[in-house]
């Protein structure tokens, strides 16, 4: 990187998060609205299609349609969000279905340590486990009391608020569990495995 | 607010980054897609930007043929879905 | 051409207005190199925290005006660098920039012709640097223009376009997409088939196209292009999008 030169006036579209500081993870900074990045193009799953599935490690996989899916019990969540590329969102809400409750399908092999979400389109990302459950990850289909918007991930997208956006997938369609980690795609390519953004694990090393 | 097919640039928004690591003009450059083996422009590659790196795909079957992240520790690029490349003679530009 | 990027400090020398809400920005440059008339430079924005933002513009400027080029800015909602350029920045302001960048996009006098150029709002930036480079060689390339803009106030360098138009037999036809003014001889609908075919009809499959704008205008256009027998590989697109914001 080269020597940094200042450019007066410019401080980016950031703005000052006032009393809700201490709720900014380092580095990052408040926006109002909510950026859309994809790394492809937006995919469009008929509904009829869609299914969501927990795989891998377990002793029989579990599947749902979308009419099977809408009936699991859903909650509402209201939550903070922070994206690598440096925005935080507060008090972002969404309705869907909590990681346990799906988690409560499967018998777990005893093996399983590590998730990969994947979806439609081909990204993937890995967790550890124990950043899925006890209440850290859902299901999402509704955000601000609307169908979850094809930009925004929807129909579902995986929302595990504690860690860096990236690894909440848009159109998540299943999670694969795992014994041993396998990074997805942007923690194959310099970006930390982790990623939480209070202790700033942005990039592999961090 | 912007459409989603509004998120899609193509390899000239790349242009830059391309230059930065392999040192030449590559937006002349062909490319063959390891997916589906067209060949293209690098020009002409669909570029998604904005998120943690840019992404590359084949404009004929979207195949991710490059990824790119400019980290503190490095670039890392990713072209395997690219089977051949090939760049301009140097006396061409 | 083996050349390394560098990044270099530009300063705003003029700010002009072009419509409404578009502006140019004339930049001078100690290590100004000539462009080929469609290149870009990057621009690279440093906050006192080092929080920074990277974007690219395409030149406006043609490469026989020395020293200094033109970049055109239409503030994007929401973006960052866009606004910066448009509301923040005054003649004497610096940054960074880096370029000319980008090899396919271009066209040079010696590339010959015909010439037929399509743009939308401001993808007619890397086309105006086009036009601008065929008046300043006296280059005598048959070249047309068709422009769609929302509406007579949105059409960025118009008062140019008209001198190009009388001095330099640059043909230009404009399309009104939103509102026309009151008799109103031009087009007046988005751009498709027929009309890139009406624009084209002199130069056939013998053209040398470049289309800039939006996706979805320029997939209309080069699939006309092609329907009217322009064959692929005289057809270059650039689309444009956020990464302008």
């Amino acid at each position: 990187m080269s020597e940094r030169f200042v450019t007066r006036g410019f401080v980016g579209k950031r703005q000052d998060a006032g009393t809700a500081a201490n709720r900014i993870p380092p580095g990052q900074h408040l926006v109002k609205d909510f950026p859309v990045l994809s790394a492809g193009p937006t995919p469009r799953t008929d509904l009829r299609r869609w299914s969501f599935r927990i795989e891998g490690l377990v002793k029989e996989p579990a599947q749902w349609t979308w009419d099977e899916f809408g009936k699991l019990p859903a909650q509402e969540f209201v939550k903070d969000i922070s994206c690598v590329t440096k925005w935080t969102k507060l008090d972002t809400r969404w309705r869907g279905v909590s990681a346990d409750v799906l988690l409560e399908h499967v018998e777990l092999d005893g093996r399983a340590r590590f998730v990969v979400a994947f979806s439609d389109g081909g990204y993937t990302t890995n967790l550890p486990l124990p950043d899925v459950i006890n209440g850290q990850a859902f299901v999402a289909y509704e955000y601000d009391g609307k169908p979850l918007a094809p930009e925004h991930g929807g129909p579902a997208r995986l929302v595990v608020p504690h860690l860096y956006f990236w690894k909440s997938a848009k159109w998540v369609r299943g999670l694969r569990l795992i014994e041993r980690d396998e990074p997805g795609f942007w923690e194959s390519l310099g970006y930390n495995n982790h990623g939480d953004p209070w202790k700033e694990e942005r990039y592999s090393g961090d | 607010m912007e459409s989603e097919r509004d998120l899609m640039l193509d390899g000239n928004a790349a242009a830059g980054v391309l230059q930065e690591i392999f040192g030449e003009e590559m937006t002349t450059a062909l490319t063959t897609c390891d997916e589906c083996a067209t060949v293209s422009q690098m020009a002409m590659l669909r570029v998604f930007s904005g998120g943690p790196g840019l992404v590359l795909r084949c404009p004929a079957c979207e195949a991710v043929m490059v990824r790119i992240a400019q980290t503190p520790r490095g670039t890392f690029v990713d072209v395997r879905g690219v089977r051949q490349m090939r760049l301009p003679l140097p006396s061409i530009r | 051409m083996k050349r390394t990027l560098e990044w270099q400090i530009a300063t705003v020398k003029a700010i002009r207005q072009e419509t409404a809400n578009v502006k140019t920005l004339t930049l001078a440059l100690l290590k100004w190199v000539p462009h080929r008339p469609g290149q870009h430079y990057d621009i690279r924005l440093t906050a006192e925290d080092g929080y920074s933002a990277q974007r690219s513009y395409s030149i406006g400027s043609e490469p026989e005006r020395h020293g200094e080029i033109d970049i055109t800015v239409e503030p994007i909602r929401d973006g960052e660098v866009s606004p910066f350029l448009d509301d923040v920045v005054v003649v004497g302001d610096r940054f960074e920039v880096r370029g000319p960048i980008g090899g396919y996009f271009v066209w040079e006098a010696s590339d010959g012709g015909p010439l037929l150029l399509v743009a939308g709002g401001s993808g007619i930036v890397p086309l105006m640097a086009m036009a601008r480079h065929r008046a300043a060689v006296g280059a005598t390339v048959p070249a047309r223009l068709l422009y769609s803009s929302r509406s007579f106030d949105d059409i960025i360098y118009r008062a140019d376009l008209d001198a190009l138009a009388n001095r330099d037999g640059l043909q230009v036809f404009h399309t009104l997409t939103r509102s026309q003014p009151e008799g109103w001889q031009g087009f007046a609908r988005r751009i498709d088939d027929r009309m890139v075919a009406e624009v084209n009809k002199p130069f056939g499959p013998k053209a040398q196209v470049f289309i800039c704008g939006p996706t979805a205008l320029v997939e209309t256009a080069a699939d006309a292009a092609e329907a009217a027998g322009v064959a692929a590989e005289r057809i270059k697109t650039e689309r444009f999008g956020p990464t302008g914001a």
